[in-house]
């Protein structure tokens, strides 16, 4: 591509120390994101997708816990070399997090309101009606009623519902790059349907771009751009999603797509991995 | 007349749970979590029971060993009426009817190792067995469920989601039940795991001639598994058949929703 993309991760590297040992969670990552684009980043629990994801923007463990070397450019900065201070702009700022699990993620003592408030007056100051932007987040991820959704705590929504509170928290301080980290994996599938549909929708509208963090190939298939898997902290393949999904060089994405049922198959048994390809016993 | 190859008739089955009465003290409307269901498991068949949260599935697996109050309704196992049963009462069939929950990291002690895990079930359904004939049948039980005969004296936050997950099973296996319930047992799990402990059912009730109650949402995996499949809404069952007849003909409009959100590639 010739257009300078809007984020570019080069050599990433994450260790976790504890004591005398040493882990290494992801080595030599490098991916970039253009503007509007959906890069979905698979492999399983342990193969440093979410770390990874998280180290865009420091969100680890300060050193000598964890180090991490390498740089993340975003429109021209290094923010791994950025001060605290400014980091914590971009947090939530140009870059915006959703979790797997929106339960854990929103505070249970505040109502939903105040939260998306609280990230408005945080990174937007200019924003003199705080109360009409929250009511115009909420209706943004399609929450009917608004106003009662606004004054209600998180354990009142249902987990559909949650995760949309948790977008609209993202998107109100409009985000350059939205991380979703397994967005729909603790959700039903006709929810999933809705918040993947949402979540399409919003990235046509804002031109936002989003890296999707899954171990779903499914919605992989479906939803993302670009695709790179993921396997023992390193990043085994990459392309056009199309391209993967028709032929895929390495074995793990081989083996990762094989084991899942399909509707209509009725194989009489799934495939699993081989022992070399177990990211975690 | 109940059938004799069907291990679990459930007839007319309803749980209701009282409406919060208002400020005045007038009653609520109660909530019907599951309403008038009716199904029947055959012995050695897994029966999948699908639907979203909220629609009374796990409700109706809970009900079966009395984890949920009955409202009305029979559940008949091998001809027995289980549903009338006090809880003391109610022992010998636990031993029969087991459960795997969908939670390995909820579902089993953080502060027992697994060895006391394991024994637990064997204590109160096998009084008779002395130690050293419960560790065996433990060891025995970790390797069914293809874990090593070390991992007896670990804590549960040792092993992985689906190591976990393979050690409910070998807890619910522990007392030789005919009935196992499984609530969700690979919601949780990474896709290849999912694999993993998706074929260990299956190889399980190959072995053991285990029945199956299979709750969970992803249509695709129920149907992989199921020889009958139950569609539930609202504390109903909107649908059911074999799977070629739920995924080739359905018939309900719920039924669609459900098949059009599993994501196809």
């Amino acid at each position: 591509m010739s257009v300078e993309p809007l984020l570019k991760v080069q050599d990433l590297s994450i260790t976790f120390h504890a004591g005398e040992r040493a882990t290494v969670a992801a080595q030599n990552v490098s991916f970039s994101i253009a503007a509007g684009e959906v890069l979905a980043v698979v492999g399983e629990s342990g193969s440093g997708k979410s770390v990874s994801a998280l180290a865009l923007t420091r969100l680890l463990p300060p050193p000598p816990t964890c180090t991490v070397s390498g740089s993340v450019t975003l429109d021209g900065v290094d923010l791994l070399k950025l001060s605290e201070d400014k980091l914590a702009k971009v947090r939530g700022g140009a870059i915006a997090y959703i979790f797997q699990e929106p339960g854990t993620s929103l505070n249970p003592v505040y109502t939903i309101g105040f939260q998306i408030g609280e990230a408005i007056s945080l990174h937007r100051p200019e924003v003199k009606d705080v109360k009409s932007e929250i009511q115009r987040a909420l209706q943004e991820v399609r929450i009917n009623e608004p106003e009662r959704v606004a004054n209600q705590y998180p354990h009142e929504l249902s987990g559909g519902m949650q995760q949309r509170a948790m977008i609209a928290m993202a998107l109100a301080c409009n985000p350059k790059i939205l991380v979703a980290d397994e967005p729909t994996t603790a959700l039903d599938v006709t929810i999933q349907k809705e918040i993947m549909d949402l979540l399409a929708r919003l990235r046509r509208e804002r031109g936002m771009s989003i890296l999707l963090i899954t171990h779903n190939f499914g919605i992989v298939a479906n939803f993302a751009d670009h695709v790179q898997v993921m396997w023992k902290g390193r990043i085994v393949e990459h392309g056009p999603v199309s391209e993967i999904m028709r032929t895929q060089s390495h074995p793990y994405t081989r083996a990762l797509i094989a084991c899942i049922p399909r509707l209509g198959q009725r194989r009489r048994r799934l495939t699993t991995l081989t022992e070399e390809l177990k990211v975690s016993p | 007349m109940s059938n004799a190859a069907n291990l679990l008739e459930i007839r007319g089955l309803s749980v209701h749970y009282p409406g919060r009465p208002n400020w005045f003290f007038q009653k609520a409307a109660p909530k019907k979590a599951v309403d008038n269901i009716s199904f029947v498991i055959p012995k050695g068949k897994t029966v999948g029971l699908v639907g979203e949260s909220g629609s009374g599935k796990t409700t109706t697996g809970r009900s079966v060993v009395k984890l949920a109050p009955l409202t009305a309704g029979q559940i008949l196992y091998q001809g027995t009426d289980i549903g009338i049963l006090s809880n003391a009462d109610f022992l010998p069939w636990r031993k029969k009817i087991q459960m795997i929950f969908q939670d390995p990291y909820n579902s089993l002690n953080p502060r027992a190792d697994i060895l006391s895990i394991l024994s637990e079930p064997l204590e109160i359904h096998f009084p008779q067995m002395s130690r050293s004939e419960r560790e065996e049948r433990c060891v025995e039980l970790l390797r069914s469920v293809q874990l090593p005969a070390e991992h007896l004296r670990r804590h549960p936050h040792e092993f992985s989601g689906g190591q976990r997950q393979r050690i409910g099973i070998a807890r619910a296996l522990a007392v030789q039940p005919e009935l196992i319930i499984c609530d969700e047992p690979v919601s949780a799990l990474d896709v290849s795991v999912q694999a993993e402990v998706v074929n260990l059912l299956q190889d399980l009730q190959e072995q053991l001639g285990l029945t199956y109650l299979f709750i969970a949402h992803d249509l695709a995996v129920v149907e992989h598994v199921s020889d009958h499949i139950l569609v539930m809404s609202k504390g109903r069952i909107v649908e059911q058949g074999s799977p070629a007849e739920i995924l080739g003909n359905p018939q309900e409009a719920y039924t669609k929703t459900l098949l059009a959100a599993v994501p196809r590639f």
